[in-house]
């Protein structure tokens, strides 16, 4: 036996319900039942791990890692922040997933038909590991708006979609990035299922202190996980 | 100010090329497949469908399993029996490239955890349509008395127990499916 400190849990203030009727594609994918709380044990306080070697050079730099024969189109843009728990404690060495379409709306996938180009030298994917003090960075073309079939007229507001990974499996998390004073927000029911009170925890700020002169504007948007409780779990 | 957990979004139907690049054809080195091995070696199949509330597949989801080695350990730190294998126990696959959606996973078949658990895998499944993850569990159908005395088991109502348990549909051949919805609805947790 060796006792670990388990995970607070899913704090569904933060979170969406899964049946958000308004984003169409809910109501046959949502569980009807109730969640079973499981209790944490060594299966649910492990999880993957990825240091530093598991990226490539160029992965976190989204406007290199796919060139083919120059620059990719649009707005460079970088975009940083740190990863805490909810204690405030910066998360070190956890893997980044990142992916978005491109300047022009479009998303390098074939089941995206949106008739926007694709741009040859973005792919729209990319991957960083956090450092000691929980900071990342990406280097990014800022993603234009898409329409989608949710409802008439539905368009999705500029957006990063982020996967991190965590000290356990419980901490893990697919969210999206949106970018501030974006129009499209009120309007869209992806980002409006959250709670209200949570809704600009998804909001990125713009950061002067990130941008660098004469190259880059930068956002910054900091990521919270769940945190350890203070109670040893017996796993 | 304590900081607050970042909300949970989905992942969308895009996920390809950024998730599992090179399942899905893409020119961009992933870091995670469906294989996992142990001193080179997968010894069981695991492949399924993913159901909706219409009873129709879905295509655009991606799985993650978490599991540890034949002999129980996990290839991570606070396992003090850390896997010595080589098994890395994390893999993921979507539903967008095999013959009528499948999924598919190679691996081995883990042993029991020094929690004294049945041997079971954890599964995480992303999706279109779905704003938070999911988490569930495969257990096996050849331990019957592990899968009795199990302790997690025991949370589920029996009469929905056996969602959580492959079908052996040859040797070292197993099937699982996952409802989201409907009389076979698949247990989800919430760890």
């Amino acid at each position: 036996m060796l006792a670990i400190n388990g995970f607070a849990p899913r704090d569904w203030n933060s979170h969406p319900p899964y049946l958000s009727p308004d984003y169409k594609s809910t109501p046959l994918r949502a569980p009807t039942k109730p969640l079973v709380i499981l209790p944490q044990g060594l299966s649910e306080l492990t999880g993957p791990v990825y240091g530093q070697d598991a990226v490539g050079h160029l992965d976190h730099d989204l406007t290199q890692n796919a060139a083919k024969s120059g620059k990719p189109n649009g707005e460079r843009i970088i975009v940083a922040g740190t990863v805490t728990d909810e204690n405030g404690r910066p998360i070190p060495n956890i893997l980044l997933e990142v992916w978005q379409p491109n300047a022009a709306g479009r998303y390098n996938h074939t089941d995206d038909q949106h008739d926007a180009p694709l741009d040859p030298n973005f792919l729209g994917a990319g991957r960083c590991v956090t450092d000691q003090s929980g900071y990342y960075r990406f280097i990014t073309i800022k993603p234009g708006a898409y329409p989608w079939g949710n409802h008439f007229n539905a368009w999705r507001p500029n957006h990063i979609h982020f996967s991190l990974f965590g000290p356990s499996i419980l901490t893990r998390l697919v969210t999206q990035m949106y970018f501030p004073g974006d129009p499209l927000l009120e309007l869209d029911p992806i980002f409006n299922g959250v709670p209200e009170a949570a809704r600009h925890l998804l909001v990125a700020k713009l950061s002067i202190e990130i941008s660098e002169p004469e190259w880059a504007l930068g956002y910054e948007f900091n990521i919270c996980l769940r945190g350890r409780t203070a109670t040893p779990m017996e796993a | 100010m304590v900081p607050k957990q970042t909300p949970s979004q989905t992942v969308g139907p895009y996920f390809a090329y950024g998730l599992t690049p090179e399942q899905y054809g893409y020119d961009y080195k992933q870091l995670t497949d469906n294989i996992l091995t142990e001193n080179g070696v997968a010894q069981i199949q695991i492949r399924g469908q993913v159901f909706d509330g219409n009873g129709d597949v879905v295509h655009d989801a991606v799985l993650e399993i978490w599991q540890a080695d034949s002999q129980g350990r996990y290839a991570h730190p606070s396992d003090p029996r850390k896997t010595n294998t080589g098994f890395g126990g994390f893999a993921r696959h979507g539903t967008g490239t095999l013959a009528d959606h499948f999924y598919e996973f190679e691996t081995v078949k883990p042993g029991a955890n020094s929690d004294d658990q049945a041997p079971h895998i954890t599964v995480v499944v992303f999706m279109r349509g779905l704003l938070n993850h999911v988490y569930t569990r495969i257990y096996f159908p050849d331990e019957t008395l592990a899968n009795e005395a199990d302790p997690v088991l025991s949370l589920v109502d029996a009469d929905r127990r056996g969602t959580l348990i492959a079908l052996q549909e040859a040797e070292g051949s197993y099937r699982f499916d996952i409802h989201m919805q409907g009389e076979r609805e698949t247990v989800f947790f919430d760890p």
